[in-house]
């Protein structure tokens, strides 16, 4: 299995080789093959197209082209060239005057876009080429080229999916990945609250941030690092765990025979999905507070003396951020494990009592192997989920109780993600929190790769079936 | 035959009774949020106190929450119904269309976008918090500008949560799409009037879930509206009454916004419970 999901790869990038060779071969053929129109093309996009007739391929592509050099010229090439400093005259004050000079953020940001702006123009250069190779052989094969209004209704019909994706994939590029690569980029950078260009411009430090990330010893936060990486891992764990068992556990009771108001009971637990979080998950913190009404009436009761500090005790708080996770996340299992415990064909467990076995055994060796099955891919998402459950955590405890061994603010219940937010929104610590941003990219995708390929659903597709 | 009818009864009975402490427990917060919000701040204490029951019934909270005079929270609660009606239609269209044209449709790239947008979902979403926000202050879209500023971040990146609604559109038979092309019908007019027609159950999940997720958006609402109290969305306006210091005044006004901020949702939730139960079942299985 291991061995040809390898092979599979190498031969992917083999073949990612293979093409690229041949998309350097084919630009060839069709400059040396080519005839005048399409040799100029090579320079002035869709002149080939444009002189053939295909109107509406030759002025899109004219007017990209026009349109990147006009970027470029007026904008784009201000940051770009500047990218490898990051800019070296900051914006000062002489006198009453503001003296302005470079923004680091500004041409680190626009200087990615350009960088991007300069790898579609390549993009759109080869297809420019493909588009007059393909004309040409058309032509040669005494066909005729589709008309402007085929061209046009195509995108309707053999190239729907270009007019349905076309919206989505540039809010993604703009809103998504353009900010992703930024930040990777920060993390390169000594971008901090002394580095607040434009009067303090940042620069490029290398890896000196991931040094002190893994670093013990001075001011590396290597310590802090792990005690809530560690964390992190076990919060996932202990949350996907207890959900799942505990819920499958309260959907076979919903779902015992003889049981009435089977609806009713489901719907008190859905409760906690309808209500918005931050409402449901604020109350909840204040119940628990010191001076909140859990505290209020064991003490009122005679239970205890003094209150239980059940978010201000280090242990303690993260026993209750995990029994309170139990509240809120139990109600999807069940809606999950509703359905699929009726799947399971009743003549199993028929003959399994007639052979004697009790109800444990029957869950033990029918329920749970089927189940565990089925949902795999879905713990799976349900522990990466859980990795970066921001709103429990935040809205229960923003993750205090602090500690004075932990660095850079971090507390007892944060998760590499609340603290990422708290060193973004507190402490402007934007260099480091973008390197806890990658981290956390890593622990996902590496935690998603070994996992998916053990599970069982994945490894034996036909199981169960 | 009797005992084991006995002990069926008696498992049932202890069955009921654990079903009841979990309806228990499960009900104790909204009931202790509903009946705090009826605790006057002005004849008793607005903060925490060691009981539930108010000693008496007021509508004070009530009247506050749309006092204009005290608080925005009227405002809040329009800005945040409007994200909500916005993200619903525009997330759902969206997610249909890329859920349409990766489900139907073969085409170069297919499979390296679908690849691409798993990897890019790894990332952290706050990671990009910073320069979001730098975007969106370049077109004027935040502090004042901050609604529609939420609306776009929210819509444009939304096409890669496309998984529960491809996993729909591929339980419908690929058949039925090669007899409309076969009579001719084009792409296009086979999403409009065969696809979407079929597709109610998912179009109403989508939108549902679209339409809840801005009710509980805190970090970001909070981050591109910070400082403008007319911008803030209920969560972000109401986090501040429980985080402040003068919470104790504030919290019995808390559980007052908080029940009328439910209950729409929760009504809304419960009638379209059946199509929330398909949609999370069916992307939880085939994941």
């Amino acid at each position: 299995m291991a061995q040809s999901a390898d092979s599979n790869k190498k031969n992917a990038i083999a073949n990612f080789f293979k093409a690229l060779g041949n998309g350097f071969k084919e630009i060839g053929t069709t400059f040396v093959e080519g005839d005048f129109k399409t040799k100029i093309s090579f320079l002035i996009f869709g002149f080939g197209p444009l002189l053939r007739g295909q109107i509406l391929i030759g002025a899109a592509l004219l007017a990209l082209e026009v349109l990147f050099f006009w970027f470029m010229a007026g904008f784009g090439w201000k940051y770009l060239s500047k990218i490898g400093t990051l800019g070296t005259v900051a914006t000062k004050k002489v006198g009453r005057k503001t003296v302005y000079g470079d923004n680091s953020f500004l041409i680190l940001l626009f200087g990615v876009l350009a960088l991007f702006a300069v790898l579609a123009f390549v993009v759109i250069w080869y297809i420019n080429i493909r588009e007059n190779r393909k004309e040409e052989l058309l032509l040669k094969s005494g066909k005729k080229l589709p008309t402007n209004n085929e061209v046009f209704m195509s995108l309707f019909d053999k190239n729907f999916h270009k007019t349905l994706l076309a919206l989505p994939v540039t809010g993604i590029f703009v809103f998504t990945v353009l900010p992703i690569v930024f930040m990777i980029l920060v993390a390169f950078t000594n971008y901090d609250k002394n580095h607040q260009s434009p009067s303090n411009l940042f620069t490029w430090v290398g890896l000196e941030n991931f040094k002190n990330l893994v670093s013990f010893s001075g001011a590396g936060i290597g310590s802090t690092f792990t005690h809530v990486l560690l964390w992190t891992l076990v919060w996932a764990f202990l949350a996907t765990f207890t959900n799942y068992f505990l819920g499958l556990g309260v959907a076979m009771l919903i779902n015992k025979k003889g049981i009435k108001f089977k609806k009713l009971w489901r719907t008190i637990l859905v409760m906690t999905i309808a209500v918005p979080q931050f409402v449901s998950l604020l109350y909840v913190m204040k119940m628990f507070a010191n001076d909140g009404l859990i505290n209020g009436y064991l003490i009122k009761w005679g239970l205890i003396k003094t209150y239980i500090p059940f978010w201000t005790d280090p242990v303690l708080a993260r026993i209750t951020v995990v029994v309170v996770n139990i509240w809120i996340g139990i109600p999807y299992m069940v809606l999950i494990a509703t359905g699929l415990l009726m799947n399971i064909p009743e003549d199993l467990y028929e003959s399994a009592r007639i052979d004697g076995a009790n109800p444990w055994q029957m869950f033990k060796s029918i329920t749970l192997p089927y189940m565990l099955f089925v949902t795999g891919p879905f713990l799976l998402t349900q522990y990466t989920g859980n990795l970066n459950n921001f709103n429990v955590i935040y809205l229960l405890t923003q993750g205090k109780p602090q500690s004075v061994n932990l660095a850079e603010k971090a507390g007892n219940t944060d998760l590499l993600i609340t603290w990422l937010y708290k060193m973004t929104v507190n402490d402007t610590n934007y260099r480091m929190a973008a390197v806890l941003g990658i981290m956390v990219f890593v622990v996902t995708a590496v935690i998603s790769l070994v996992v998916y390929n053990m599970l069982p659903s994945v490894k034996d597709e036909e199981g169960f079936q | 035959m009797k005992s084991y009818k006995a002990k069926r009864n008696l498992s049932n009975v202890l069955t009921y009774i654990l079903l009841v402490i979990i309806s228990i427990i499960w009900l104790f917060p909204f009931v202790g949020l509903v009946l705090q919000s009826f605790r006057s701040y002005a004849t008793e204490y607005g903060g925490m106190v060691d009981y539930l029951i108010p000693k008496q019934f007021s509508l004070d909270n009530y009247k506050f929450l749309f006092d204009s005079a005290q608080t925005n929270y009227v405002l809040w609660y329009r800005n945040t119904i409007t994200i909500a009606i916005c993200v619903a239609v525009l997330q759902t269209l969206i997610q249909l269309c890329v859920s349409y044209a990766l489900s139907r449709m073969r085409f170069t790239g297919r499979t390296f976008l679908m690849r691409f947008w798993l990897i890019l979902g790894m990332f952290p979403g706050f990671l990009t918090m910073i320069c979001l926000y730098f975007l969106l202050k370049q077109f004027g879209l935040t502090q004042a500008g901050a609604i529609p500023g939420l609306i776009l971040v929210t819509v444009a990146s939304c096409g890669m949560g496309y998984y529960v609604c491809k996993g729909y559109f591929d339980t419908i038979p690929k058949a039925l799409d090669e007899a409309a092309r076969i009579d001719g019908a084009t792409r296009a007019r086979i999403f409009f009037t065969m696809i979407l027609p079929m597709s109610k159950p998912i179009v109403i999940y989508t939108a549902l879930v679209a339409f809840m997720a801005p009710w509980c958006d805190y970090v970001f609402a909070s981050y591109v509206a910070f400082g403008h109290d007319t911008s803030y969305n209920v969560a972000v306006g109401m986090t501040r009454w429980v985080w402040t210091n003068d919470y104790q005044g504030y919290f019995t006004r808390f559980c007052a916004g908080g029940v009328l901020v439910a209950i729409p949702v929760t009504l809304l939730f419960m009638f379209l419970q059946k199509y929330y139960v398909e949609g999370v079942t069916g992307g939880a299985v085939k994941g």
